[in-house]
C-alpha cells in the first residue's frame, strides 16, 4: 500500500511535467474529438441556438423581442412551477452533497476495505436503472395498498397513495427518488477522489492528533472539494431537467399531480399541447440561463478550473 | 509552469467574456427593436374551404385505434379484403393524454406522416378542427362535406354530435355515448328493503341512512378524473359553458353547483361517499363489495362492476337518471364516449370515410360493441343484444335510451380536457380533508385560467 503510493506520488510531477508538450500529434488528436464535435454541435449547439431564435420570433417568424419571455413568465403556471423545482433543488442538492460526503467519508476511513467494496456496490445498484423504472418502483413503494413498507406508510397517516401524493408532498418524493438512483454512482466518485489522497498527509493529520471526524472536516474534504462543486454542478443541472418522475407520477396517480408541476413539463404542454413552440423555447432558455448562472457562480466561486497548485 | 497556467485561465475567461457581451448586446438590441408583432396567433382566424389532396383510388389507409376499438378495426379488414389498412394500437387519448395531439402538431412541421382515420376523444376534436399553425390544413376533414351523407349523419341521438361540431361542420363521427345513470346493488337493495331513489333529495336521505345501518357501505365516490361530470354535469352546473365560440362562462357559485356541492359534502362527512376514486389502486380490492349505488357512466356495468369490483351477475341494475324534486327537466352528464375522425390530408377519403362510417353507424360492429352505440339505430341493436345485457338484474334497456336523450348540454367540449382542473385542484383538496363547497373557488379559478392560456374569454354569468 505505501509502496504504491509513493509511487503514484513519484510519477506525478513526471505527468505534470508533460503537459507542455502541446504541439504535436495536432491531427489526431482532432481525429479523436471530431465525432464527438460534430455529434455536439449537432444535437446540443444548433438546437440551442434554434431555441434562442424561437424564443425571440413568433410563430410566423416575426422577430418578437422578449414578448415570448413576458408572456411565459405572466403564465398563471410559471412561478409555481419554477416554485416547485427550486424547493427539491434545494431539499435534493443539500442531501446529496450531505449524505454523499458523509458516507464516502465513512466507507473510506471507517470501515474495511472487503466490506466497503460490498456497500458502495449495494448503493450503486439503483443507479442502474433507468428514471422510469425508477418511478415505477417508487410507486409501488408509497402505495400503502401493495408497499412492503405500508405499515411504516400508515403510521405516518398515509391511508390511501392519494393521500401519499398531496402537493406538499411531492418535492419530498422526488427527492427520494432522484437520491435512490442518483446517489450512489456519486459515493463511488467521492470515495474515488478520497483515494486520491495520499496516506502521508492522513497519516501526519494522525500524528497530530487529528480524530477521524477531525480529519474528515479538516483534511479530507477541503481535498476533494473539486469533486464536489462538479457533483453539485451536475446534481443541479439534473434537477432543473426534472421531467420523466412528475410525468409519471402524474399518470400513476389519475392526474392528481398537475401536468405543468416542472418547468419542463410547462415547456412540453406548451409545444405539444398549445402547438406554440415559440413560449416552450422561451421557457428553455431560461431553464438554462439558470443552470449557467449556478454553475457559473459555483465554479468562479470554488476555482473549479483551477490546476491543483502544491 | 506559473506562466502555462496563467496563460490558460486567461484564455478560459476571453470567450466567456465575449459571451457576455455579445448576450448584453443582444438583449439590449432585443429590447430596443421594434418588438411589436404578436406572440401568438389569433385562434379565431378565418380558415379557407377545405381542400382535399389529389386522391389515389385503393391506396393504402392508416388507421389509429385504441386497444378497445382495434378488435372493430380488425373486423372491418375481414370483411373488406380488397381495402388495403395498416392499423396502429395507441392510447386513444385514455385519461387525458394528448400524444395525437403532439403527434399532429409535429407532423403539421414536417408536412407528412398523418394518420387517415384516427379514434380519439371529443377534446381531440376540438383542436383537430382549427389549425394548428399559420397556413396548416385543419386535421380532421369536414365529414359534412360531401363525405358522409346528411341522413346518415341526423342518425346519431340527440346532442350526441354537438362535440363533434365547430363552425357549422361535423369533424368526426361519434362512436359511443356514455350517458350517466344511476346504478345499485339490486339484491343489496332488496335485502335491507330500501328503494331506489328517483330524486336528489332521496338519494342523499337513503345515503345517510345506509350510512348509520350498514357503516362502510358505499352510494358513489367523487374521487375518480371524471366523477365531477357524474355529478355536476347531471346537476347542470355551469361549470364549461360556451356561450359563444370563444367565450367561456363558468360559474360555481350557480346555484345548481353550489347544492351538488353541498350534496355531497353531507354524504362525504357521512362516509356514504368516497374521496377515494373507485378506479383508483386499492379500492376494488378493499371497498368493491360495499358499493350498493354508483352515479356514472354505462359503461360502469361492464367495466366497473362487472371486470373491476368482480360483482356476480344478477347483481347489478341500472336506474333511470335523477331529477331535483319540484323539477321537470331531467338532465344526466356524460363521461367519456370517443369519436372517429377522418384525416383532411388523407390521399383516399373515400375509403377512410367508409370505414368511419362502417365503424360508427353498422349493427354489424355496433351491436357487439363493448360501449354503448351513438348512432341510435346501432343502440337499438346493441340492446337487443343478449350479451349486452345478461349481467345485470334488470333490463338495462329503458334507462340507458331515457339517459342517451338527456345529456345536458350546456356542458360544452372545450380546447383544454375539463378533467385537469379537478383532478388536480379539487380532489388533492378533498383527499386533504377540505369540503366542495370551499374547494369550488380555487376549482373555478383553475378552469378560468386554463380557458384564459387556451385564448377563450371568460366571464362568470
Amino acid at each position: 500500500m505505501t509502496l504504491l503510493e509513493t509511487e503514484r506520488v513519484a510519477v506525478s510531477p513526471v505527468r505534470r511535467g508533460t503537459t507542455p508538450r502541446r504541439t504535436g500529434g495536432g491531427r489526431a488528436g482532432y481525429f479523436f474529438v471530431a465525432g464527438y464535435a460534430l455529434l455536439l454541435l449537432a444535437f446540443g449547439v444548433f438546437p440551442t441556438g434554434y431555441a434562442f431564435y424561437l424564443s425571440l420570433t413568433n410563430d410566423r417568424g416575426q422577430f418578437t423581442g422578449l414578448n415570448q419571455f413576458t408572456k411565459v413568465i405572466q403564465d398563471y403556471r410559471f412561478a409555481p412551477a419554477f416554485t416547485h423545482m427550486l424547493i427539491y433543488l434545494v431539499m435534493w442538492l443539500v442531501t446529496l452533497v450531505v449524505l454523499v460526503v458523509l458516507t464516502a467519508v465513512v466507507l473510506r476511513s471507517r470501515v474495511r476495505p472487503g466490506t466497503s467494496a460490498l456497500f458502495r456496490f449495494l448503493y450503486y445498484i439503483p443507479g442502474a436503472l433507468a428514471g422510469v423504472a425508477s418511478v415505477l418502483v417508487w410507486l409501488f413503494m408509497l402505495d400503502p395498498d401493495v408497499s412492503p413498507v405500508s405499515w411504516l406508510l400508515t403510521a405516518l397517516g398515509f391511508k390511501t397513495f392519494a393521500a401519499v401524493l398531496a402537493p406538499g408532498n411531492l418535492p419530498l418524493i422526488l427527492m427520494l427518488i432522484a437520491f435512490w438512483t442518483g446517489a450512489g454512482g456519486w459515493m463511488v466518485v467521492m470515495y474515488g477522489a478520497l483515494n486520491n489522497i495520499p496516506d502521508e498527509v492522513l497519516e501526519a493529520a494522525r500524528m497530530d492528533g487529528a480524530g477521524p471526524w477531525r480529519t474528515a472536516w479538516h483534511i479530507q474534504i477541503p481535498m476533494i472539494r473539486q469533486w464536489i462543486v462538479y457533483m453539485a454542478i451536475m446534481a443541479f443541472a439534473t434537477g432543473t431537467q426534472l421531467f420523466v418522475e412528475p410525468q409519471l407520477l402524474q399518470t400513476a396517480s389519475l392526474g392528481r399531480v398537475s401536468p405543468t408541476w416542472s418547468p419542463n413539463q410547462l415547456a412540453y404542454v406548451y409545444a405539444f399541447q398549445q402547438g406554440d413552440f415559440n413560449g416552450a423555447a422561451a421557457i428553455s432558455v431560461v431553464l438554462l440561463a439558470v443552470g449557467l448562472l449556478a454553475a457559473g457562480l459555483l465554479v468562479a466561486r470554488s476555482n473549479l478550473f483551477k490546476l491543483d497548485e502544491k | 509552469m506559473e506562466s502555462s497556467r496563467s496563460r490558460r485561465t486567461g484564455r478560459r475567461h476571453s470567450p466567456l467574456r465575449a459571451a457576455a457581451i455579445a448576450l448584453s448586446l443582444a438583449t439590449a438590441a432585443a429590447l430596443a427593436g421594434c418588438a411589436s408583432a404578436d406572440t401568438t396567433t389569433p385562434s379565431s382566424s378565418k380558415q379557407s374551404a377545405f381542400k382535399p389532396v389529389a386522391q389515389k383510388a385503393s391506396s393504402q389507409i392508416t388507421v389509429w385505434a385504441d386497444s378497445t376499438r382495434l378488435p372493430s378495426v380488425q373486423a372491418y379488414q375481414k370483411a373488406h379484403p380488397d381495402v388495403k389498412m395498416k392499423v396502429v394500437t395507441y392510447d386513444g387519448g385514455a385519461d387525458g393524454s394528448t400524444y395525437l395531439q403532439s403527434k399532429v402538431q409535429l407532423f403539421d412541421r414536417t408536412g407528412s406522416g398523418w394518420p387517415d382515420v384516427v379514434f380519439g376523444t371529443p377534446t381531440d376534436v376540438t383542436w383537430a378542427s382549427e389549425a394548428t399553425k399559420p397556413g396548416a390544413q385543419p386535421f380532421a376533414a369536414p365529414l359534412d362535406e360531401k363525405l358522409v351523407p346528411q341522413s346518415t349523419l341526423d342518425g346519431f341521438a340527440k346532442g350526441s354530435l354537438t362535440p363533434c361540431q365547430f363552425n357549422g361542420h361535423t369533424y368526426c363521427m361519434r362512436n359511443d355515448i356514455a350517458q350517466v345513470v344511476l346504478w345499485y346493488n339490486k339484491s343489496l337493495m332488496d335485502k335491507w328493503g330500501y328503494q331506489v331513489p328517483t330524486t336528489w333529495e332521496d338519494y342523499e336521505a337513503l345515503g345517510t341512512k345506509v350510512a348509520k345501518e350498514h357503516p362502510g357501505y358505499l352510494v358513489g365516490s367523487v374521487g375518480d378524473t371524471n366523477s365531477h361530470e357524474s355529478y355536476f354535469w347531471s346537476g347542470q352546473c355551469p361549470a364549461f359553458n360556451l356561450t359563444k365560440p370563444d367565450t367561456l362562462r363558468t360559474d360555481l357559485q350557480d346555484p345548481k353547483c353550489t347544492r351538488m356541492a353541498k350534496l355531497l359534502d353531507n354524504l362525504i362527512s357521512a362516509k356514504a361517499i368516497a374521496t377515494q376514486g373507485f378506479f383508483s389502486q386499492g379500492f376494488a380490492k378493499n371497498s368493491g363489495s360495499k358499493v350498493l349505488m354508483a352515479y356514472g357512466p354505462s359503461w360502469y356495468g361492464q367495466y366497473l362492476f362487472k371486470a373491476g369490483f368482480k360483482t356476480p351477475a344478477k347483481q347489478i341494475a341500472a336506474a333511470a337518471p335523477l331529477t331535483w324534486k319540484g323539477e321537470s327537466t331531467a338532465a344526466t352528464g356524460n363521461v367519456g364516449g370517443g369519436v372517429w375522425m377522418v384525416s383532411s390530408h388523407s390521399a383516399n377519403l373515400k375509403a377512410s370515410s367508409d370505414l368511419v362510417t362502417w365503424l360508427t353507424t353498422s349493427d354489424a360492429n355496433q351491436a357487439t360493441a363493448p360501449t354503448y352505440p351513438a348512432y341510435a339505430q346501432a343502440a337499438k341493436a346493441w340492446l337487443a343484444n343478449p350479451a349486452n345485457k345478461d349481467y345485470f338484474a334488470n333490463d338495462v334497456s329503458g334507462p340507458f335510451e331515457q339517459a342517451a336523450n338527456e345529456v345536458w348540454t350546456g356542458w360544452s367540449n372545450t380546447r383544454f380536457s375539463d378533467s385537469t382542473a379537478w383532478s388536480s385542484v379539487v380532489l388533492p383538496a378533498l383527499t386533504a380533508g377540505k369540503s366542495l363547497t370551499e374547494t369550488l373557488p380555487a376549482w373555478q379559478q383553475e378552469i378560468a385560467n386554463e380557458a384564459k392560456s387556451q385564448g377563450y374569454k371568460v366571464v362568470d354569468q
